[in-house]
C-alpha cells in the first residue's frame, strides 16, 4: 500500500515470456490482460459444455451423455460462463480501461489487484475438478435450489469453496474500482464528466459489493444445512426451502445487471465514436443506470412466481418488474438519437455495438413479456426463458466484450486488427447467434421445459436448427481468436486517437499505450 | 480483401434467411391457448404482449435503420451536434410507463381469477416425487402413481419413437369437463413443477408445503404435459396426461377405481 | 500523495466493510423472512397463539367454513397417518378439536416432526392452532399407534370469499437427527 501509482518502478515491463512478471504483477494493464485471456479460456471451456448440451439435444433420444452428466453440463456452464466470463471479462476491461479513462496511473490498490485475479484460477481448477469426484459435478442448475442441491455428492463442499473464492474475487475488485474511480479521478476529471463506462462500472462494482456477500450467505447456509445439522432451508426443522430461492434472487437479479450494466459503458462509448456525434443525454443515461440498479434489488421475485406466493407478492414483484423496463428502454432510445443525424461509418466495433443494440432489445422485449406474471407461468422454466436470459448475454454481454476488444485492441497492442476478417466474424456470430438462440422461443412457447436432456418429438425441429447454429458460434469465435492473435503479433500500426472522432483520455496516450501511463495527471478541458 | 467484402455481403443475406426460414419449420412454435377460460386469456395477453413488442420493435428499429441508412458517412452527411432534449427524454420515459401500466391491468385480473379457489367441484392432490407423479381425489377416494411409459428402448433410440414419445403415462390424471378441479400440490422429496400447457396451470410442489392451483377444462380431451423444475436426474421424463371426460363418464371410472376403505373415511362433520 | 493513499485505505476500508455487512445481511434474511411471512402470511410460524381480541373469539355461527384435513409422508418416512376426520364444518370463531391417529409400523422407535401447512395463502393467518402435535417433534415405539391431538379456530376475519381451508400436515423422520438436535438447540434459534 506503499504507493497510489503502479507497484513496481521498472520503466519498461519485464519479457512477456517470463513468469515471474504476470504471478507478481500490480501493473493494471498486464491484469486487465489476465483477465480478458482467462476469461476467453473459460469462455472455450463454458463453450464446449454448451456444445456437449447442444449435441445431446440434436435429436429426441439419448445419444452421448448420461442425464446425470447432462444436468452438471448444464450447471457447469452457467457457473462458467456467469462468473468466468462475463464478470472477469468486464473486471479486465475495467483494469484497462478505467485508469486511462479518468486519467489515473493505475488502480488504487495494485496488490490487491494481482490477487483478486490470481484467486480465479485456483477458483475454477477446483470447480472443473468436482467434475471427476464421487458423485459427479454439481447438477441441481447454478440456482443450486435445495433440496435438490443437497443431493451433490462428494463435489458440493467444494463447489461451495470455490464460489465463495469466486466472490471474494469479484468483491475485491469491485472494491478496487469504487476506490480507482472516487479517489485517482485527474485534477478537473469531475463525476459528471466521467465516461459512461465508467460510470456503469462504478454503478456495477456498487452492486457487487451489496450482493455478491448475499449469495456467500446463502451458499454457507446450504453447506451448514448439508454438513452441520441446521435446518435453514429444512421444513422439518423449521426452516423453508422457497427461502433459498428468495436469498439467492436477492442476489441474482442485481447479478444479471452486474452482468450487463459494463456492456451499456462500453455501448455507450462506441455508438458516439462511429456516429461522430456526442452522445444523447449523458445525464439520462446516467441517472437510467443509478434507477436500474436501485430497481434491480426489488424485482427478485418474478424468478419465482410460480412457487406460490401470495397475490399482493406476485402482484407486486409484476409491477416493479414491469417498471424496470422503463429506464432499460430510455438507454435504448438515447443510443438512437446518437445515431440520428450523425454521420456513420461501420467498422467492426460499430457493427457489434448495432448487433448489440437490436438482440439485447429482442431480449428486453421477451423479459417484457416474462414479467406478466399470469403469463409468467406458460413461460417461466422453458426454453423462452432460456432464449430471453441468452438473448441479453450473448449477444448482449458477449457482443459488447467483443465490440469492447475490437475498439480498444489497437489502443492496447497497437496494431490494427483487419478490418474484413473483423465483418466477417460480426456477421457469422450474428447469423448463428440467432440460428441459436431464435427457435429456442418456438420451442419454450410450445411447451419445452429447460434443463431436459430429451425432449418430445416436436421440438425436434428447431431444436435441430439451434444445435447446428451452437456449432457454428463455437466455430466462428476461433476466428476472432485468430483475429486478436495476428493483430498482436502485426498488421497496420494504429495511431494514438486510433478511430477518426474518438473521444477521451485513453485516446490522448499513444498506441501502444506505455507501460506506465497518466503519472503525472493530465490537463482537462 | 474484395473477396471478403463479397462474403460479408452473401453472411448479411444469409441472415435474413435463417431469421425468416426458421419460421417455417412446420412444428408447433406458439403457445397453446388451451382449453380454460383462464389459458385462453393468458394466450390473448401472452399475443397483446407479442405484438406490443413488435410495434414498439418495429418504430424503434425502424428508427435505427433509417438511420443507418441516410445517416451514414459514405452519404457525405455532416454529424448534427445536438446531445440532449428534455422533452423528448420526457416523452419517451413516460409513453412506455403508461403502455406498461396498461399492459398490467389485464394481467391483474388474470391473476385474481388464478388464485380464487373457491366454489370448487373436486380436490386431486397432487404429489411430486423423483420421478414421478402421485395423484389423490380428495373426495372421491381414488389414489394411483403416475409414471413415464415410453420404453427405454425408444430412449436408446433402439425402437421407433412413438407419437407421444416422452409425454405418455401408465395411469392419466382422469378429470370430468366442466367442473372446477382444485389441485394441491405438494412434494415428497426436491422441489418439482406440475405443468399442463392447455390448462395454464404450472405450480412448484415444494417439500412441507401446499400450493393450490385450478382448472375448469372446456373440451374433453388429453393434455400433456411436463415436470417443469429441475428435480434431478430423470426430471425430463416425468410428464403430466390429463384426460379430460364428460361427468357420467369420470362417475364410472371413479366407481371403477375407488378404494372402498378411504372412499367410507370420508364424512362430513357438521356441528 | 500519502493523504490521498490513506484515503483510498480508508474508502477500501468501509466498502470491505460493507461487503462483511452484507454477509451478514444475508443472515437477517433468515428472521426478516419470518416476519415477512407473518405479515402476508404466508407461512406458518409456531407463534400461533396470537392474542385475540375478545370480539374475535366470538362464534360467527351465521357461517359455516369447509376444513379440509390432509396428511403427507416425506421421503423415508414410513409411518402411516390418517387424520380423524377428512372434513369438518365449523363455525369461525369456535375452537374445535379433532386429531391425527399415527402408527409406526417399523421395528424402531422413531421420532418425527410434523410440518403444517395450509390452502390457499389467503386463509394462512386466519388458522389458528391452539394445540397441534406439530409444535413439537412425536416419538412412537415400534408398533404403536398413537392420537395426537389438534385444537384450532378460524379467526372470523377470515375473508368473505374463502368456503374452504385445507390444512395439510407432512411428516418428516427426524429419527437421525433427534438426538444431535437437542444439543444443537441453542444455536438454532431459528427453529
Ligand atoms: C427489460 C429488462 C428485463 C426484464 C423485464 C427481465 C425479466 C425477467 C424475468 C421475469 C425472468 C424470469 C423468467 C422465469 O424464470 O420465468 C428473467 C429471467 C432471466 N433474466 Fe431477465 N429481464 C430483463 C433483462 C435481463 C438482463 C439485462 C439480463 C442479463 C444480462 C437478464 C438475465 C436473465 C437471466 C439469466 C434469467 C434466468 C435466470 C434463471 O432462471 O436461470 N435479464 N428475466
Ligand atoms: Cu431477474
Ligand atoms: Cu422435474
Amino acid at each position: 500500500m506503499s504507493t497510489v501509482a503502479a507497484g513496481d518502478h521498472h520503466d519498461h515491463p519485464e519479457s512477456p515470456y517470463s513468469i515471474k512478471r504476470w504471478l507478481f504483477t500490480t501493473n493494471h494493464k498486464d491484469i486487465g490482460t489476465l483477465y480478458l485471456w482467462f476469461s476467453f479460456i473459460m469462455f472455450l471451456i463454458g463453450g464446449v459444455m454448451a456444445l456437449v448440451i447442444r449435441t445431446e439435444l440434436f435429436q429426441p433420444g439419448l445419444q452421448f451423455v448420461d442425464p446425470q452428466f447432462f444436468n452438471s453440463m448444464t450447471t457447469m456452464h452457467a457457473i462458467m460462463m456467469i462468473f468466468g466470463v462475463v464478470m472477469p471479462a468486464f473486471t479486465g476491461l475495467a483494469n484497462w480501461l478505467i485508469p486511462m479513462m479518468i486519467g489515473a496511473p493505475d488502480m488504487a490498490l495494485p496488490r490487491m489487484n494481482n490477487w483478486s485475479f490470481w484467486i480465479l484460477p485456483f477458483a475454477f481448477a477446483m470447480m472443473l475438478s468436482t467434475l471427476f469426484m464421487d458423485g459427479g459435478g454439481p447438477a441441481g442448475g447454478w440456482t443450486l435450489y435445495p433440496p435438490l442441491t443437497l443431493q451433490t455428492g462428494d463435489a458440493l463442499p467444494f463447489v461451495i469453496l470455490s464460489m465463495h473464492f469466486m466472490g471474494l474475487s469479484s468483491i475485491m475488485g469491485a472494491i478496487n474500482v469504487v476506490a480507482t474511480v472516487l479517489n485517482m479521478r485527474a485534477p478537473g476529471m469531475t463525476l459528471m464528466k466521467m465516461p459512461l463506462f465508467v460510470w456503469t462500472w462504478l454503478i456495477t462494482a456498487y452492486l457487487l459489493i451489496a450482493v455478491m456477500p448475499v449469495l456467500a450467505g446463502g451458499i454457507t447456509m446450504l453447506l451448514t444445512d448439508k454438513y452441520f445439522g441446521t435446518s435453514f432451508f429444512n421444513a422439518a426443522g423449521g426452516g423453508d426451502p422457497v427461502m433459498f430461492q428468495h436469498i439467492f434472487w436477492f442476489f441474482g437479479h442485481p447479478e444479471v445487471y452486474i452482468l450487463i450494466l459494463p456492456s451499456f459503458g462500453v455501448v455507450s462509448s462506441i455508438i458516439p465514436t462511429f456516429a461522430r456525434k456526442p452522445l444523447f443525454g449523458y445525464a439520462s443515461m446516467v441517472y437510467a443506470t443509478g434507477a436500474i440498479a436501485f430497481l434491480s434489488f426489488i424485482v427478485w421475485a418474478h424468478h419465482m412466481f410460480t412457487v406460490g406466493m401470495p397475490l399482493a407478492g406476485e402482484l407486486f414483484f409484476m409491477f416493479a418488474t414491469m417498471l424496470i423496463a422503463v429506464p432499460t428502454g430510455v438507454k435504448v432510445f438515447n443510443w438512437i438519437a446518437t445515431m440520428w443525424r450523425g454521420s456513420m461509418t461501420f467498422e467492426t466495433p460499430m457493427l457489434f455495438a448495432l448487433g448489440f443494440i437490436v438482440m439485447f432489445s429482442i431480449g428486453g422485449f421477451s423479459g417484457l413479456m416474462l414479467a406478466l406474471a399470469p403469463v409468467d407461468f406458460q413461460y417461466h422454466d422453458t426454453y423462452f426463458v432460456v432464449a430471453h436470459f441468452h438473448y441479453v448475454l450473448v449477444p448482449g454481454s458477449i457482443f459488447a466484450i467483443i465490440a469492447a476488444v475490437y475498439y480498444w485492441l489497437p489502443k492496447w497492442c497497437g496494431n490494427m486488427y483487419s478490418e474484413g476478417l473483423g465483418k466477417t466474424h460480426f456477421w457469422l456470430s450474428t447469423i448463428f447467434v440467432n440460428l441459436t438462440f431464435f427457435p429456442m422461443h418456438f420451442v419454450g412457447l410450445a411447451g419445452m421445459p429447460r434443463r431436459i436432456p430429451d425432449y418430445a418429438l416436436q421440438f425436434s425441429d428447431y431444436n435441430m436448427m439451434a444445435t447446428i447454429g451452437a456449432f457454428g458460434f463455437g466455430l466462428s469465435q476461433l476466428l476472432f481468436l485468430v483475429l486478436v492473435i495476428k493483430a498482436i503479433r502485426s498488421g497496420n500500426k494504429a495511431t494514438s486517437q486510433v478511430w477518426e472522432d474518438a473521444e477521451g483520455l485513453e485516446w490522448t496516450l499513444p498506441s501502444p499505450a506505455p507501460y506506465h501511463s497518466f503519472s503525472t495527471p493530465p490537463a482537462i478541458k | 480483401m474484395f473477396a471478403i467484402k463479397r462474403l460479408n455481403a452473401w453472411l448479411g443475406l444469409a441472415f435474413i434467411s435463417v431469421v425468416s426460414g426458421s419460421a417455417f419449420a412446420g412444428q408447433p412454435m406458439n403457445m397453446t391457448p388451451g382449453v380454460t377460460d383462464i389459458s385462453a386469456e393468458v394466450y390473448d395477453m401472452h399475443m397483446i404482449a407479442f405484438w406490443l413488442c413488435v410495434v414498439i420493435a418495429v418504430v424503434v428499429f425502424g428508427a435505427m435503420f433509417y438511420s443507418i441508412f441516410a445517416h451514414r458517412k459514405s452519404r457525405g452527411v455532416t454529424p448534427a451536434t445536438f446531445h440532449e432534449s428534455t422533452t423528448i427524454e420526457a416523452i419517451w420515459t413516460i409513453i412506455p410507463f403508461v403502455v406498461l401500466i396498461a399492459l398490467s391491468i389485464p394481467a391483474t385480473k388474470t391473476l385474481i381469477d388464478m388464485y380464487d379457489t373457491s366454489d370448487y367441484d373436486l380436490t386431486v392432490k397432487i404429489t411430486g416425487y423423483q420421478w414421478l407423479w402421485h395423484y389423490e381425489y380428495v373426495e372421491d377416494g381414488v389414489d394411483f402413481h403416475s409414471k413415464l411409459q415410453t420404453s427405454i428402448s425408444q430412449i436408446n433410440n433402439d425402437e421407433e419413437k412413438g407419437e407421444n414419445y416422452l409425454l405418455e403415462v401408465d395411469n392419466e390424471l382422469v378429470i370430468p369437463v366442466g367442473k372446477k378441479v382444485r389441485f394441491l400440490i405438494t412434494s415428497n422429496d426436491v422441489i418439482h413443477a406440475w405443468w399442463v400447457p392447455d390448462l395454464a396451470v404450472k405450480k412448484d410442489a415444494v417439500p412441507g408445503f401446499i400450493n393450490e392451483a385450478w382448472a375448469r377444462v372446456n373440451e374433453p380431451g388429453i393434455y400433456r404435459g411436463q415436470c417443469a423444475e429441475l428435480c434431478g436426474r430423470h426430471h425430463g421424463f416425468m410428464p403430466v396426461v390429463v384426460r379430460a371426460v364428460p361427468e357420467a363418464e369420470y362417475r364410472q371410472w371413479v366407481a371403477a377405481n375407488a378404494k372402498p376403505e378411504s372412499a367410507t373415511e370420508y364424512a362430513v362433520v357438521s356441528q | 500523495m500519502s493523504d490521498k493513499t490513506s484515503k483510498t485505505t480508508r474508502g477500501a476500508t468501509k466498502l470491505a466493510l460493507a461487503a462483511v455487512f452484507m454477509f451478514s445481511f444475508g443472515y437477517l434474511l433468515v428472521p426478516l423472512y419470518d416476519v415477512f411471512c407473518d405479515l402476508t402470511g404466508l407461512r406458518f410460524t409456531d407463534e400461533e397463539a396470537v392474542a385475540l381480541s375478545p370480539q374475535e373469539l366470538e362464534e360467527d355461527t351465521s357461517r359455516l367454513v369447509t376444513i379440509q384435513f390432509d396428511v403427507s409422508m416425506n421421503q423415508g418416512m414410513s409411518w402411516h397417518v390418517k387424520p380423524e376426520m377428512q372434513v369438518m364444518e365449523v363455525h369461525p370463531g369456535r375452537v374445535y378439536t379433532t386429531f391425527y391417529s399415527a402408527s409406526n409400523r417399523t421395528v424402531g422407535e422413531m421420532v418425527g416432526q410434523a410440518v403444517p401447512s395450509v390452502a390457499p395463502i389467503a386463509a394462512n393467518k386466519y388458522l389458528v392452532k391452539t394445540e397441534c402435535f406439530c409444535f413439537d417433534n412425536q416419538t412412537i415405539a415400534a408398533g404403536e399407534t398413537v392420537n395426537m391431538p389438534l385444537s384450532f379456530m378460524l379467526n372470523p376475519r377470515l375473508p368473505p370469499n374463502v368456503n374452504l381451508v385445507t390444512l395439510s400436515y407432512t411428516f418428516f423422520d427426524i429419527t437421525k437427527n433427534a438426538s444431535a438436535e437437542n444439543q444443537l438447540d441453542s444455536v438454532l434459534a431459528y427453529k
